[in-house]
């Protein structure tokens, strides 16, 4: 029914942008139909599927790399105190320069390659993802370390253990709600990395073809990447339940209670 | 495991500016359960956590026989504090998972099964009843095998038939250690108590203790022990009103996520 709903309204907007199209008689190098769009998609196809995959393997590392300097800067700043006075500066700094702002000086250092825009990505998620596990880290049931304190009284390793079997789990929650997040944002910092410099990817065929005036593969492009970032989205958001079956019911995440609100 | 009491001496506590109680000493005999009563807010699970040593005690907290206490005590709460990431069998076995050795998980199916949950061990803890949850955190407290074992109003978020099954239940598995309960029903006390100290007054001081005679669990509409229940509601009665409500600090620091 809610997918039936989705598709009404998609079907609605394509019909509404080609009745658009049709009768005011737009140039199609300033708006193409739908239905040029698609010739274009199928024409290309192959130029296509081949930037989309550069992008999505850019998207993908970028989503891994930042999530795994996130987990380790949110754990180092959890864990250790001094790191949160040397860290948690750095990290803000991090998030205060625009990646928009040194994304060409990145592309200088990194080339022309997927690394700059790897790095883009990466560096576009950290942030997002290493709060949010920040916060989870800090936000532990108190009685659960109460417990673990008495487990584990007079041993050595005490402070690690406990930091190890329980925080880190309980901010797991949190770090989902980051990694959706990311999920969301990566393909900005490839398609930026992409726009400043660049021989391959859909943000570099988006350029090409709006050089040339082929506004049709410029949509077909975009639709493409739509398609790609809300894929992403899915399966990071399904992987994260997924490994987070254990949460209460009720006991919300954002993404959780976003999608099952709808049924 | 030979039996080991609780000394207490000196114990002080300041909350807020509030004296909560002061130069407090207090043995509890090895082997016997010790219930604490009195008004909430007086200071008994401050007292609880003092000696699990979760919070300064500023005084001597040691075992009867003069050595620490730490590594030989049990901590059961209200909350059944299991955490929702672990099978039922590895939140039983938490502490030797905590403390980096071996479980021993033939021991922990047998605890199951003595809390009537052999069929529940590889379950998450969502998908338990509040008496269930509770009965796995009893089986957890047993796993970790202490001589001294503290309980802060372990079943008090129970429904009244789960509860006194499981006071049965855990007089039967607790037999023979050391026990302190903070608790806020009477009743409780006299069904699982050898001792009853009533905590009253700021700063708190304990009274002299109830004495209950025969073994726990008893049955405490039982003609020798009305007798008891009276003299408990009235130094209850009298510790109340003795305390002064507007003043009664919140010395239950996790008071407010309580169910």
């Amino acid at each position: 029914m809610r997918r039936l709903g989705f598709l009404l309204t998609f079907a609605g907007i394509v019909a509404a942008w080609q009745g658009l199209v049709s009768v005011t008689g737009v140039a199609p190098y300033i708006l193409p139909g739908p239905l040029a769009v698609g010739r274009a998609l199928v024409l290309h196809a192959g130029a296509l599927l081949g930037h989309a995959a550069t992008t999505a393997a850019e998207i993908a590392l970028g989503l891994g790399l930042g999530t795994g300097l996130g987990f380790a800067s949110a754990v180092a700043i959890g864990y250790l105190r001094p790191a949160r006075r040397w860290l948690m500066p750095l990290l803000v700094v991090s998030q205060a320069v625009p990646v928009f702002a040194i994304a060409p000086l990145l592309v200088l250092w990194l080339g022309y390659g997927m690394v700059s825009k790897v790095a883009m990505a990466t560096l576009i998620i950290y942030f997002p993802i290493a709060t949010s596990f920040i916060d989870g880290l800090r936000r532990t049931e108190p009685g659960w370390l109460d417990l673990a304190r008495t487990m584990t009284a007079g041993r050595p390793g005490a402070a690690w253990a406990c930091f190890r079997h329980i925080r880190i789990h309980a901010g797991l929650p949190a770090l989902a709600s980051g990694v959706r997040l990311g999920a969301a944002i990566a393909p900005i910092g490839a398609i930026i990395g992409e726009w400043v410099g660049s021989n391959a990817g859909l943000g570099y065929l988006m350029l090409h073809a709006n050089a040339r005036m082929k506004v049709d593969l410029m949509f077909a492009a975009l639709a493409v990447l739509a398609v790609l970032a809300v894929a992403l989205f899915v399966a990071v958001d399904a992987t994260c339940r997924r490994l987070l079956h254990w949460l209460p019911e009720g006991l919300p995440t954002e993404a959780r209670t976003d999608w099952e609100e709808q049924r | 495991m030979p039996a080991v009491g609780i000394r207490v001496v000196g114990a002080t506590l300041t909350y807020r500016g509030d004296i909560v109680f002061r130069d407090l000493a207090v043995d509890f005999d090895p082997g016997l359960t010790s219930c604490l009563l009195g008004p909430s807010g007086v200071g008994k699970s401050s007292l609880l956590r003092m000696i699990a040593g979760l919070a300064p005690s500023g005084g001597r907290v040691m075992g009867s026989d003069g050595g620490p206490l730490a590594g030989r005590i049990a901590y059961m709460d209200q909350r059944d504090l299991l955490l929702p990431w672990l099978r039922v069998i590895d939140n039983v076995t938490l502490g030797s998972r905590l403390r980096g050795t071996r479980a021993d998980r033939p021991a922990a199916r047998a605890l199951l099964e003595r809390v009537g949950l052999q069929g529940n061990a590889a379950d998450y803890p969502r998908t338990l009843s509040g008496g269930m949850r509770q009965r796995v955190a009893l089986a957890r407290t047993l796993m970790e095998d202490r001589p001294v074992v503290l309980m802060d109003e372990p079943f008090s978020a129970l429904d009244a038939l789960t509860r006194l099954r499981l006071q049965d239940l855990s007089a039967e598995l607790l037999a023979g250690r050391t026990v302190v309960m903070v608790t806020h029903d009477p009743f409780e006390a006299l069904r699982l108590a050898d001792r009853i100290y009533v905590l009253s007054g700021r700063p708190a001081e304990l009274g002299e203790a109830l004495l209950i005679p025969n073994y726990p669990p008893r049955d405490p509409t039982a003609g020798g022990l009305a007798a008891l229940h009276h003299e408990l509601l009235d130094r209850l009665k009298a510790a109340d009103a003795g305390s002064e409500p507007e003043r009664r600090p919140a010395a239950r620091r996790h008071a407010a996520g309580a169910p």
